[in-house]
């Protein structure tokens, strides 16, 4: 079997395991989205024992390293029959939002407060004004940092591996150095341009999702609504 | 009597009894009394710093008092069970710095109010919103966002956002001190069009000519009172308190006496 071959034989499984890693990541973004901006109006509008009851969330969560996080739940939940793609996305996705509920409260921030007052004045409640005149606002200014946290979680996602059974990219890519590493002296030569292959994976994700918000930027750019100094991707 | 009454002034229409705003220590608004009829335009001077603007902001309620009462016709504004959203949607307000809804073009800017609070079909708003802009002057700009605007331009229409929304009376926070010099003109010129009008208004501002053209009373407030209410012609020929008559020449000396047009 030539090199290739072997290469080829090791790295097709890795297409087997990416079905995994991406749900995790759907299901981590969804949960960091959705808890994230909860965490961040309750920050901007809410009442002090709410608003310190973020901020405590939030130290919590960005404190702690993710593989500890993961490891914490997994040993939480398994014994409750989770679901370990569930377990993942839960402990990824709550770390993710204490970092976008930032991102979403230094936007909301970010929006002028006489933006406030003129919505306010020509008698919108709090929640119209919220809805139609913050909002639209405050998500153009929240796209270049969330670009920055995406990057960030497709990474944290190799850290899944650590749960036993649950088969990700890395997991799988690990499962198949052992062997290789038996088959000397090809086998140890197609270590590295195997995890080179591996972090082609992962650089297809990050590039690829990068693109999509990009994309998303341009379509919902306003004149004088640029983000000055914007990240490019 | 001076030229500005052109037309007859209807019963009151808002009334403000000895309003208190107090930020911390200072004591910003030390019980402002005062009526404004149907049609008047009242324009309000003095030094900054004097609670005019809190003044105004009290009255919508965008500032809450701490102390005293506001009538809008026969609903008193302050009272803890009146709909404050309701009252806010009949009252216009003009701010220094325009605060038009960066995120919207000129015509939405207008006509958001009216399709979110007057729950006006969206068609319908957006064609009184175009009328709005041309009587402003800005129909050609409807598609312009106000990064594209010019701080006159702003300045118009956000006075077309406030008259979209065909309020009793507008609230006007110093609406030219924020623009450039050659820019003043064009929104003086559209608010002394609706003091021609019969547009209920007050004014906080220093533009001398405008308050001589078109006032019907001056308010002079210093030290978060009014110290003297009257004609122009009363104030600017024979203040009753000399501390009038300083401020009206210094303000006179120093801005001119542009009217605008």
């Amino acid at each position: 079997m030539s090199a290739a071959e072997i290469l080829w034989q090791n790295v097709r499984p890795l297409f087997g395991a990416l079905p995994v890693t991406l749900e995790v990541l759907g299901l981590l973004l969804v949960i960091g989205l959705t808890l994230g901006t909860v965490l961040a109006f309750a920050q901007a509008y809410g009442r002090r024992p709410l608003r310190y009851l973020c901020i405590g969330y939030e130290q919590l969560f960005r404190g702690i390293p993710p593989l500890v996080v993961l490891l914490f739940y997994w040993g939480v939940l398994q014994s409750f029959d989770t679901p370990r793609v569930l377990v993942a996305a839960l402990a990824l996705g709550m770390r993710s939002a204490a970092y976008q509920s930032q991102i979403f409260r230094g936007a909301i921030q970010a929006v002028p407060p006489g933006q406030m007052m003129a919505a306010r004045s020509l008698g919108m409640s709090r929640l119209q004004a919220i809805r139609s005149v913050i909002v639209p606002q405050a998500f153009r200014l929240a796209i270049p940092p969330w670009t920055n946290e995406y990057s960030s979680v497709v990474k944290d996602t190799a850290f899944i591996c650590v749960i036993g059974g649950l088969i990700d990219l890395t997991r799988q890519a690990l499962m198949k150095v052992a062997p290789l590493s038996m088959r000397r002296p090809v086998g140890t030569q197609l270590i590295l341009p195997y995890l080179i292959i591996l972090g082609l994976f992962y650089l297809a994700l990050t590039y690829g999702g990068n693109g999509l918000l990009a994309m998303l930027e341009r379509r919902m750019r306003i004149p004088g609504f640029e983000m000055k100094g914007k990240v490019e991707r | 009597m001076s030229a500005a009454t052109k037309h007859d002034l209807g019963d009151v229409i808002l009334r403000v009894e000895d309003l208190h705003k107090r930020y911390g220590k200072d004591e910003i608004l030390r019980g402002v009394t005062f009526e404004l009829r149907r049609g008047e335009t009242k324009v309000v001077i003095g030094p900054s710093g004097t609670g005019k603007s809190t003044l105004l902001r009290c009255i919508n309620q965008l500032s809450v008092p701490d102390k005293g009462r506001v009538w809008l016709e026969d609903v008193e504004i302050t009272h803890a069970r009146t709909n404050i959203n309701r009252v806010r949607a009949q009252i216009g307000f003009v701010f220094q710095d325009f605060n038009l809804f960066n995120h919207l073009t000129a015509l939405h800017n207008v006509s958001l109010g009216l399709i979110k609070v007057k729950k006006m079909p969206k068609g319908a708003a957006l064609r009184r919103a175009r009328e709005e802009l041309a009587r402003v002057g800005l129909a050609a700009k409807e598609n312009s966002y106000p990064a594209e605007l010019s701080g006159g331009q702003k300045q118009r229409v956000s006075i077309a956002r406030a008259l979209a929304m065909d309020p009793k009376l507008i609230l006007f926070d110093e609406p030219t001190s924020a623009l450039d010099p050659e820019l003043i003109g064009e929104v003086l010129e559209v608010m002394i069009q609706l003091a021609r009008g019969g547009m209920t208004m007050i004014v906080v501002s220093h533009e001398m000519g405008f308050a001589r053209a078109v006032a019907d009373r001056i308010i002079f407030m210093e030290g978060g009172g009014i110290l003297e209410e009257g004609t122009p012609s009363d104030l600017f020929t024979c203040p009753r308190c000399e501390r009038t008559g300083q401020f009206l020449r210094k303000i006179t000396e120093l801005y001119g006496e542009t009217d605008g047009q």
